[in-house]
């Protein structure tokens, strides 16, 4: 957090000045090690492993904040008796299939309910991401729970969870992780210990977590843990994500993704969801309780402000213009298809994958076979100029004169030449006023595409082919100002906030939204930023004036709230867990809910409130269930439906991986998304033979001095001379072991590339101890490329691609490497070294390790069971 | 007439420059035990001063790759990592299957191999202080006697480890020999008693740079004029606070009136004591050490040495006050005939 | 200037009648360090913005003068940041007015080995040619079992972290009206 947020580092700071104890758990020693009570080196890709290893700790122990976890969690719902754990096969769930290497879920499901009401089969859920619908609410659950309060009944979620851990003992973390015991002890004894109604714990994780293909599964076990410890909607506590782009967070919201539309509404799929009603049950799901029972609204609103008034009852407000999913769709998948010519034109905005993705030389290869490519940044980056500069024009893997690409570079507008707002890592958006105005040919994006759809439109107005309707009919009409007729972002938010069709008085808040067309609004979750007529992203009452929530600094969706499920910070009574952690609670004089925050709960709904039976929607949360977006209104220790791996998180091995799984013979995910393209080669691990070619793990991260892909610091020359150069960081053990020398030259080699970069030896890295071996770890930094004032080797070039089942995020955080002194062979040489590489580790060909291992009585604990 | 100890010893210095009724003396208190190495100093400073680049070398020093002070780095980090306890924090490393600390012999080769940090007086190539540097061993800056205690040779293994970092910056002495050296006054001192290079008055001669018992100031290449830290002075006359500080994330570099830095810095001098640092320590706030005290002091972690800083400055121009006695009538007399000869050509 | 002035603005006259009687302080200060004033004073306005790096959303002061931004620095009152800035933040004037930015439209011909300048209307009229182009040429309407898609995978988005909501709302917009699906972001990178 130092290193890559250090502003919001002051914060801990502050914490530790109060007497917090910080612990640090990373592959290497980095400045925020530097200042934490305690650093945990940890094997990249065994999070898992050390989480599970915490739940263990809190349920053996019975550490678990109980009054919290039976009122507030799933801990004393009980199964479906067709329930089968890891324990009983292998690492494997019940209800894997084969064929598609995906779960059918049904035996996952609550007892007395007669199945899952997940309209959509797993597969498709993994093709199109859809555990990222998710962020804003849970997955659907049906009815009324069968519960044992006392959590004894042996198939009551605290039991299962109980006994799904139970393997996770801290000699198996020591084995997994290489973390020695008494560290692995000294962070439980610690986090417990900061549990209850006085005290709570805090998790921050940097997204990298999630760049794993188990990504989902490492942020759930976090959440488990803080479930269970009671730190989740309550001050001081909760999993917080810290996110590297200045909106990466809105652009989630208001997604620039392909599987979802505004608000987490799913893109339409041309099987689930053929009309308006089918797609808005497969989002409500009938008879759920919650408030995702209104989607119906949502979805209206969002067609009413894309297509104004061409949209109508009658047409199902032009639900039929909307494009249809047919599976994945995703970034990885354009990149093969453009490998294999099937993608026409491709627009980067202010992204640079040539650099920033997975598998860098696909990505280059993809781009130098499209027809056009344009490109919008603020710098000439490596992905405009691939076809020129890049690492495949020595190989002879690109020619200029044979790459057909046409390049469109359009300069962009920066933050400080156009309005707009940010939504940043705490849901919170900012508006930014404009300083100045872009110079030459820059542009905001706002002006980019409100012009190009103008032209476009233009271009078909007299066009009568029916696919044309949908930009015909568009709700397209801005007004413009300035010399450049740039569109006013305020008239956008406005949009998106909603507003009422007769008269345009802009909603304060989605309960104001209709499903008859009379509202429209671009985004309901964020209606309320326009709350009459002011922008409510622009408040800037300074911080010194206002409590510690600040609610008049900007505003955070849903409903300005600034702590989700804040419910929970009080107790089932409605009363604050303690004096001093006092956050929201029940006024019983006034009968109503108030704190510090904007409640996260119905302000008048008692806690005594008790749902009449068959209640659904927001009538079916009880006054003491905080968790108001889950189907059940609990947090999930343990997830009946929605995650694709399985109900509760389990430890595999990184799909790339020196070792045997120590705890599973499932080595990796079973169900992660795999490419099986000729480009994407992947290096063995075990039970495969050869992986001693790779003997290394590698990871990737950020410096305080450089932005990740580099676009936005290699070119800015006081953070360039700051880290001036690609350079790997490896431990004095393996720089002897290798003849690795302190700034020489050393190259990493993988399946798929090889790159070189400086040699730092440090003693931030150590080798670990795992499973019987020693580990040797190595570390770059993902900044470098070809381009800018400094430049270097790009680290991303050494990863393939195998995905998260959930979210469809790429493994680019662990994988497995050789290194060797000096610099790389160049031209045809650098060629034959990653074939020769290739056919020492058994496969010349394409290669990908098997799914599904459970058949290889191979590994270690599970030999024993 | 000039204090008694205008050259040397403990003194206000802006009331003895001439200031009447100046304000309170300001400057930094930098806590090096809350520093995370980040370099916003570093940046900020650049961007507010237009300081131009320092080079783009990669140093091997830690993540120090700005390497020293110099004319275009006004402030600067230094990255020392020791096989030492924080004090504060539980072993790294211990329990893990690793050798040695790295050997001074790897470090060596390392700096050996650095390349010239771009401005003069950069750190040389091969300094041995690079070296000492990265590995804790037993060379400390080529001052082999200088080396702190329990340090060096023994390890056999690694089990401890911590990462110190510290925004070093000019230190406005109170008695500073820069100024004092300065023969066409381009060096002032402030009436918030910083010292400040005017640069429409530096002429280049570079007698301020060997007189630097800290190696602070330094000459620009291409202008040949002396360039340093001017604690902001342009933003302090309107009462803002210079930009390193201001940027700062967690209040590593805090900047005040003297006084109350001083007072802070002793508090926590006492607290990180109590949590079990006993080697936390102040340098540059004591009004009796070698150069009057520092108008931008430390809290370290460690010797002085460590962090490259001299252990026990001493003001060049000490001895001025006995040369005074002799030359100081002369200069007058030499003085007031020049200024009579401008005046007599006055159109 | 009268020869009294004159005279007094002289340093050694300064110091030889005046309280500094070494010239080291009062008496030295140039006729630059007497009229300096930081730039953030004299600016003609000052935008309120948030730090275009990372999702901290630091607050950032933007200074400008004559059209020009001449500083950026942390903004006080934000509650989330309190006025400090990482180097990244704290290098934003360095961002925006880098020379190393590219203020003009550059366009590669198919086959070609070097950039030409293009103007930026015909290169916006030139892409809106693509884009309906590529989408006539791979536009699909129904799926095998005549159920609509209504759709083109013959384009595709990447890029949307670093930009504003509003902006994020025309692309997905527009391109979903366009029928282009294909459309990502860092958040899955």
């Amino acid at each position: 957090m130092a290193e890559a947020h250090p502003v919001g580092f002051q914060w801990v700071m502050e914490a530790k000045r109060r007497g917090a104890k910080v612990f640090h758990v990373d592959p290497r020693f980095t400045r925020t090690s530097a200042l934490a009570d305690s650093y945990l080196p940890i094997r990249a890709g065994t999070d898992i492993a050390l989480l599970g290893g915490v739940v263990r700790y809190i349920l053996e122990n019975e550490l678990d904040f109980r009054e919290y976890v039976v009122a507030y969690t799933n801990a004393a719902t009980i199964l479906s008796e067709d329930f089968r754990d890891t324990e009983d096969m292998h690492g494997l769930f019940s209800g894997f299939q084969e064929d598609n290497a995906s779960y059918d879920q049904s035996s996952w499901r609550y007892e007395g309910e007669s199945q899952n009401a997940t309209p959509r089969d797993t597969e498709t859920q993994r093709e199109t991401a859809a555990g990222l619908e998710h962020e804003s609410h849970g997955a659907p659950v049906n009815g009324q729970t069968e519960r044992d309060e006392t959590l004894q009944h042996p198939r009551c979620v605290y039991q299962v969870l109980k006994r799904h851990y139970a393997r996770y003992t801290p000699e198996m973390v020591e084995r997994v992780c290489g973390i020695p015991q008494e560290k692995f002890l000294e962070l439980c004894e610690a986090w417990t210990a900061n549990s209850g109604r006085d005290r709570t714990g805090m998790l921050v994780y940097s997204v990298g977590w999630t760049q794993h293909s188990v990504g989902v599964q490492y942020i759930r076990t976090g959440a488990i843990i803080q479930l269970l410890l009671g730190n989740v909607g309550r001050p001081g506590g909760g999993v917080m994500a810290l996110r590297g782009h200045a909106s990466i967070q809105g652009s989630t919201d208001i997604p620039t993704l392909f599987n979802l539309l505004p608000g987490y509404l799913p893109m339409p799929h041309h099987a689930d969801h053929p009309t308006l009603d089918t797609w808005v049950d497969s989002i409500r799901h009938p008879g759920q309780k919650g408030f995702w029972g209104n989607a119906r609204t949502y979805g209206v609103n969002l067609l009413k402000a894309y297509w104004g008034d061409a949209a109508t009852a009658e047409n199902d407000y032009c639900y039929g213009y909307m494009p249809r999913m047919t599976g994945d769709h995703g970034t990885y998948q354009q990149v093969l298809n453009m490998i294999d010519g099937k993608v026409k034109g491709y627009f980067l905005l202010g992204q640079n994958p040539a650099v920033g993705s997975a598998h860098g030389r696909a990505q280059r290869l993809g781009m130098a076979n499209l027809d056009w490519l344009v490109v919008r940044d603020l710098f000439m980056i490596e992905s405009a100029t691939f076809w020129q500069n890049g690492p495949e024009i020595e190989t002879g893997e690109i020619v200029p004169e044979e790459c057909r690409t046409e390049v469109f570079f359009l300069p962009a507008a920066s933050h400080v030449e156009k309005e707009g707002s940010f939504t940043q890592t705490q849901r919170l958006l900012q508006w930014r006023e404009k300083a100045v105005e872009p110079p030459g040919d820059a542009r905001s994006e706002l002006w980019f595409f409100y012009h190009l759809g103008r032209i476009i439109r233009e271009r078909l107005s007299t066009s009568t082919q029916p696919r044309d309707r949908a930009l015909l009919d568009l709700n397209w009409n801005y007004p413009t100002h300035g010399p450049n007729a740039e569109p006013s972002a305020e008239a956008v938010l406005y949009e998106i906030n909603g507003y009422e069709v007769a008269g345009g008085r802009p909603l304060s808040s989605f309960t104001e939204m209709k499903d008859d067309g009379s509202t429209a609004g671009g985004c309901w979750i964020y209606t309320g930023v326009y709350e009459d007529g002011v922008n409510q992203a622009a408040r800037r009452k300074p911080g010194a004036e206002q409590s510690l929530v600040a609610p008049e600094w900007g505003w955070a969706w849903p409903a300005n709230r600034r702590i989700l499920y804040n419910r929970a910070s009080a107790d089932p009574d409605g009363r604050p867990w303690s004096e001093r952690k006092k956050y929201v609670w029940w006024d019983p004089e006034k009968a109503e809910w108030t704190g510090y925050d904007v409640p996260d709960f119905e302000k008048t709904k008692p806690p005594t409130y008790r749902p009449p039976p068959n209640s659904s929607g927001v009538a079916g949360i009880a006054g003491d269930d905080p968790f108001i977006l889950q189907g059940d209104g609990k947090g999930w220790l343990y997830a009946p439906t929605g995650v694709l791996d399985g109900p509760m998180p389990t430890h595999y091995e990184p799909v790339e991986s020196p070792v045997r799984n120590p705890l599973y013979r499932q080595q990796a995910n079973p169900t992660r998304k795999v490419y099986t393209h000729p480009i994407n080669t992947l290096n063995p691990s075990p039970p495969e033979e050869h992986s001693q070619v790779f003997p290394y793990v590698f990871t990737v991260s950020r410096l305080t001095e450089h932005h990740t892909a580099g676009g936005m610091s290699r070119m800015v020359r006081p953070l360039a001379e700051l880290q001036p150069e690609m350079f790997v960081e490896v431990s004095p053990e393996l720089a002897v072991e290798r003849g690795l020398t302190h700034l020489d030259w050393a190259h990493l080699v993988t399946a798929r590339a090889a790159i070189e970069a400086k040699v730092l030896v440090t003693d931030r890295l150590t080798p670990l101890r795992v499973d019987g071996r020693i580990i040797h770890q190595l570390w770059l930094p993902y900044h470098f490329g070809f381009e800018g004032l400094v430049t270097g080797e790009s680290a991303n070039d050494l990863f393939g691609i195998s995905l998260d089942p959930n979210v469809l995020i790429q493994e680019s955080k662990v994988g497995t490497c050789d290194v060797r002194p000096g610099r790389r062979p160049r031209g045809q040489d650098l060629l034959n070294l990653l074939v020769d590489y290739r056919r020492r580790s058994g496969d010349l060909g394409p290669h990908y390790p098997p799914q599904v291992t459970t058949d290889v009585a191979d590994s270690g604990r599970d030999r024993e069971v | 007439m000039p204090h008694v100890n205008s050259l040397y010893g403990p003194l206000d210095p802006a009331p003895d420059a001439g200031y009447v009724d100046p304000p309170p003396r300001m400057g930094f208190f930098t806590d090096t035990s809350v520093c995370i190495g980040c370099k916003a100093c570093e940046v900020a400073c650049k961007e507010w001063n237009d300081v131009p680049t320092s080079g783009l070398d990669l140093l091997g020093m830690s993540y120090d790759n700005t390497g020293a002070l110099t004319a275009n780095s006004w402030r600067h980090v230094a990255f020392v990592e020791q096989p030492r306890s924080a004090g504060w924090a539980t072993p790294a490393f211990e329990h893990e299957p690793d050798g040695p600390p790295i050997s001074p012999e790897t470090a060596a080769v390392g700096a050996r191999t650095g390349t010239d940090t771009g401005t003069d007086p950069g750190l040389p190539p091969g300094s041995p202080a690079a070296a000492a540097r990265m590995s804790g061993g037993p060379e400390f800056l080529g001052m082999p006697g200088a080396q702190p205690p329990g340090r060096g040779t023994g390890v056999e293994q690694r089990t401890d480890f911590r990462w110190l970092m510290m925004s070093d910056v000019c230190k406005h002495c109170t008695h500073a020999a820069c100024l004092d050296v300065c023969p066409t006054g381009s060096l002032f001192r402030t009436e918030f008693g910083t010292v400040v290079v005017q640069e429409d008055i530096c002429n280049g001669c570079g007698y301020c740079i060997s007189a630097c018992p800290y190696g602070v100031i330094d000459q620009r290449k291409d202008d040949g004029r002396a360039w340093k830290c001017t604690l902001c002075y342009d933003r302090l006359g309107v009462g803002m606070t210079p930009a390193c500080a201001k940027a700062c994330p967690t209040e590593s570099i805090q900047y005040g009136a003297l006084d109350d830095l001083r007072e802070r810095a002793a508090a926590r001098v006492a607290t990180l004591h109590e949590q079990g640092v006993p080697d936390a320590r102040l340098y540059g706030h004591d009004p009796n050490d070698g150069v009057g005290g520092d108008g931008a002091f430390f809290l370290l972690l460690d010797e002085p040495e460590v962090y490259g800083l001299p252990p026990d400055p001493i003001v060049t121009t000490r001895d001025l006050p006995a040369m005074w006695k002799r030359a100081g009538l002369a200069a007058l007399a030499m003085a007031a005939a020049t200024a009579l000869a401008f005046l007599g050509r006055q159109p | 200037m009268g020869v009294r002035r004159w005279v007094e603005s002289w340093p050694l006259y300064r110091q030889l009648t005046g309280t500094d009687p070494l010239g080291r302080g009062a008496a030295a200060k140039s006729a630059g360090s007497l009229s300096l004033t930081a730039r953030t004073e004299t600016a003609d306005s000052m935008a309120r913005s948030v730090c275009p790096y990372c999702a901290v959303g630091c607050g950032q002061r933007v200074f400008v003068k004559d059209g020009q931004v001449t500083q950026i620095e942390g903004d006080p009152d934000s509650p989330i940041s309190r006025g400090r800035l990482c180097p990244k933040g704290a290098a934003s004037k360095s961002l925006v007015t880098s020379p190393l930015r590219q203020t003009t439209v550059r366009y590669r011909r198919p086959y070609s080995t070097q950039w030409e300048d293009l103007d930026l209307d015909t290169a916006m009229n030139m892409i809106a040619d693509r884009v309906l182009a590529a989408r006539d040429e791979t536009w699909e309407d129904v799926d095998a079992q005549g159920r609509p898609l209504n759709r083109t995978l013959g384009i595709s988005s990447l890029g949307g972290a670093t930009l504003d909501n509003e902006e994020n709302y025309l692309i997905k917009k527009l391109f979903t009206a366009m029928g282009a699906l294909q459309i990502e972001n860092q958040a899955r990178i």
